[in-house]
């Protein structure tokens, strides 16, 4: 009957069309962003953090960053607390993307500090060799505008002060954009809920070993502190790492849990053996022949 | 009035300028997949990855896909009703504005007016443009079958009213948004509820634009090359009404694990994999539409593009249900397996039935012979070879970053670093570089074989057109 009436046909395929529309698509609303998934503490963007998200979406970076950490074993450990509802209530619009061509960002902020962000921007190669992320040091030279940015905050209906308007002036889109960064995903306090405590005694594993079995271990230093600590360890944005005392194990506790106050991550994700591994390399490898 | 000829212009018009915006999302794809490997590519702030993406996506959805679907569709209805266009004054508005639509995109965008929502990048005066030339597109179409002269319908124009039906109701609610200024708004709905409305968008967008469309021209230009009609008309029925209720359901499958809730991302997965079902109807209809004209893969050009269409959107849309499941999921998502099943949907599925679908058109709209078909083949192969080199690369690059994220230490802690997996992508993404080479130089061929068809080709002899009359 509708192969001959094209009008029905049309009512028909749009009455079938809508039907896991609204199921799908539309019912979800009554759940979603309501007090059921409301948590406490999740705030909106200050002015400066807002437009940092909005130079984000300007440069397209949700084409190569995911911003949501899934319920996973893998995902979890490797980027922190998986992502939950509440959590995005401010996002408009959302940026959970749909590759990693470079790591996921939803709990990057707090991992490093400010300095890292700025060096990062401005090089990533330099930071993390072999990286194919652009550069983005040329945000530095666009100043902000105060008043398009106040416009936009007040469209959002976002909370915001003349003297948060007014410390805008000066400041420039790679700032707005390391304020975002280290907003991101820290409305939670899962970085303390998260945070290993190490129990029982700790006893090195490598103690006394020799110089050529360090020799391998340059390659995990290299990736994982170089960019902060200097290649020779003479410390960039981290301290310089020649002539620490630190016990062994004071050491080992250092970079497996980090500094939350100091911007020193933590590499618990990298396992007991290549921590401890690190611990020798760090404290004895520059010694030399027969420490 | 009624004895108007049958308007080709627009057919040709649109023709030309389908392949040229296609011509330019290969192009700019080859771009970013340079721009992947090497990074000092990148030339801030226009031409950099982020910025130019979207206009390779953007460009061959919009520029490439619907422009093809617009020259097949007012091609295909003129027929299929017996009648001309309802409006030869608003195709030619729509021609007009369909190429400032596309240019308006691609400069914005380059600007970096974004939403950042994806295949839905273009900020909102732009959406309003896609709007205006929609309806324009809609009302033709609609009012052309109005006044049919046969009453029943072919089975390619309800792909076409559905998908101008979908795409319309898809594209505007993805859209609301409050502007902020003139090249900036923000989405009506915000996080969880955002992500469920674009991914709804997403994947339906791919149903009603890059699946209903090529399904529509398949099952008109098929029967129109074989000769002979589709096997099953009570097939293509079951299918479509099947197809048009399970799709809907399915957009959440682009966010298993996230924070959407499970119900929906239950939903998502099981539609899926009953999606099945209908899509491999339409497989099966063409399968079996060849029985007895098997020989026709050798001896026609033409077939031999629409089977290998056909058969690339059979294996699209297994591949897709089994990406839809959570397990799977897990281990893929987020890979550059993930661009590989978009680029075999694309470059396999629907370029290969727009190909044929054009090189059905030429000789008609032009009067004109193809000029070589040796070249039709030789850019058959290499579109062949340069999708597979493309689609192939990347899905081991992605099972084998996938199983570097998830691989583990005996003490549970993570083998690798994301760095460490990443690196190991550069042999893929260089092959990635070289299989979108070669589909260009498909493209490249195309686009020669045509101009020399319409500037030199051998006048068509009459009676191609009276045979062509039959519907």
């Amino acid at each position: 009957m509708w192969e001959k009436k094209p009008v029905l046909l049309i009512v028909l395929a749009t009455g079938v069309i809508l039907i896991g529309t609204i199921i799908t698509m539309v019912l979800p609303f009554a759940w979603v962003n309501t007090e059921a998934d409301r948590i406490e503490g999740v705030k909106p963007y200050s002015a400066l953090q807002q437009e940092g998200r909005d130079i984000y979406i300007r440069e397209g970076c949700n084409n190569c960053h995911t911003q949501t950490v899934r319920p996973l074993v893998s995902d979890v450990l490797r980027y922190g607390d998986y992502s939950k509802s509440g959590e995005f209530v401010y996002d408009r619009p959302f940026l959970w993307g749909s590759k990693r061509t470079g790591p996921d960002l939803a709990r990057l902020g707090g991992k490093y500090p400010d300095a890292w962000h700025y060096q990062h921007m401005e090089s990533p190669r330099a930071m993390v060799p072999k990286s194919n992320m652009p550069d983005y040091g040329w945000l530095s030279a666009n100043q902000l505008d105060p008043q398009v940015i106040q416009h936009k905050m007040e469209t959002l209906g976002f909370p915001f002060t003349a003297e948060e308007i007014n410390a805008l002036k000066g400041k420039t889109e790679m700032d707005a954009m390391v304020a975002y960064m280290q907003k991101l995903g820290s409305d939670i306090p899962w970085r303390q809920n998260a945070k290993t405590e190490i129990v029982g005694d700790l006893t090195n594993p490598y103690a006394g070993v020799g110089h050529a079995t360090m020799e391998p271990w340059e390659e995990l230093y290299q990736q994982n502190c170089a960019a902060c600590h200097g290649e020779h360890m003479e410390g960039v944005i981290g301290p310089e790492l020649i002539g620490g005392d630190y016990d062994d194990e004071v050491l080992f506790e250092i970079i497996y849990t980090g500094i939350a106050d100091g911007g020193m991550p933590s590499f618990s994700n990298l396992g007991t053996d290549k921590v401890w591994k690190l611990v020798n390399f760090v404290k004895y490898y520059h010694l030399g022949e027969g420490h | 009035m009624e004895n108007r000829a049958y308007n080709y212009a627009i057919v040709r018009s649109f023709v030309t300028w389908s392949v040229i915006w296609g011509l330019v999302a290969v192009l700019v794809g080859v771009i970013v997949s340079l721009q992947m490997v090497e990074p000092d590519l990148n030339f801030p702030p226009y031409l950099t990855f982020g910025r130019l993406r979207p206009i390779h996506t953007n460009a061959g959805i919009y520029g490439w896909g619907v422009g093809v679907i617009f020259a097949t569709f007012l091609y295909i209805v003129q027929r299929l009703c017996k009648t001309p266009l309802w409006s030869d004054k608003l195709a030619k508005f729509q021609l007009w504005f369909f190429n400032a639509t596309i240019i308006a995109s691609a400069v914005t965008l380059l600007l970096g007016y974004t939403t950042s929502k994806e295949y839905h990048e273009m900020e909102w005066p732009i959406d309003v443009m896609i709007v205006i030339l929609w309806v324009a597109f809609a009302i033709n179409i609609v009012m052309t079958i109005l006044k049919r002269k046969d009453e029943q319908m072919y089975i390619s124009l309800w792909y076409m009213l559905a998908a101008i039906i979908g795409v319309a109701i898809l594209f505007t609610v993805n859209a609301a948004a409050v502007p902020a200024s003139l090249f900036k708004s923000y989405s009506a709905y915000a996080g969880t509820n955002d992500a469920n409305v674009e991914w709804w968008f997403g994947h339906n967008a791919v149903a009603m634009a890059l699946t209903a469309p090529p399904l529509a021209m398949f099952y008109y230009f098929l029967p129109k090359t074989t000769g002979v009609p589709i096997y099953s008309h009570r097939l293509s029925i079951t299918a479509f009404w099947s197809l048009i209720f399970m799709y809907l359901w399915t957009g959440a499958h682009h966010l298993l694990w996230t924070p959407v809730p499970d119900w929906i991302q239950t939903l998502a997965m099981g539609f899926s994999v009953m999606l099945i079902a209908p899509s491999w109807g339409s497989v099966f209809n063409g399968y079996l539409s060849m029985n007895g004209q098997w020989h026709q893969m050798r001896e026609n050009y033409l077939v031999k593009y629409l089977i290998l269409g056909i058969t690339f959107y059979g294996l699209q849309t297994l591949q897709g249900p089994m990406q839809a499941i959570r397990t799977f999921s897990a281990f893929i998502h987020y890979t550059d397996w993930v661009p590989a099943h978009i680029h075999m949907g694309t470059m396999g599925w629907v370029s290969m039935i727009s190909f044929a679908s054009i090189y059905f058109l030429i000789p008609r709209i032009y009067g004109r012979e193809v000029y070589s078909i040796p070249l039709a083949n030789l850019q058959f192969w290499l579109i062949l070879v340069g999708q597979l080199i493309w689609s192939i690369s990347l899905w081991i690059a992605g099972v084998l970053q996938a199983g570097m994220w998830n691989a583990m230490n005996p003490d549970g802690s993570l083998t690798y670093t994301f760095m460490e997996t990443m690196v190991e992508m550069y042999p893929y993404w260089w092959a990635r570089v070289f299989g979108g080479l070669i589909y260009m130089a498909g493209l490249v061929v195309f686009i020669y074989n045509l101009y020399m068809t319409v500037s030199k080709g051998k006048p068509l002899a009459t009676q191609t057109a009276s045979v062509e009359g039959r519907a």
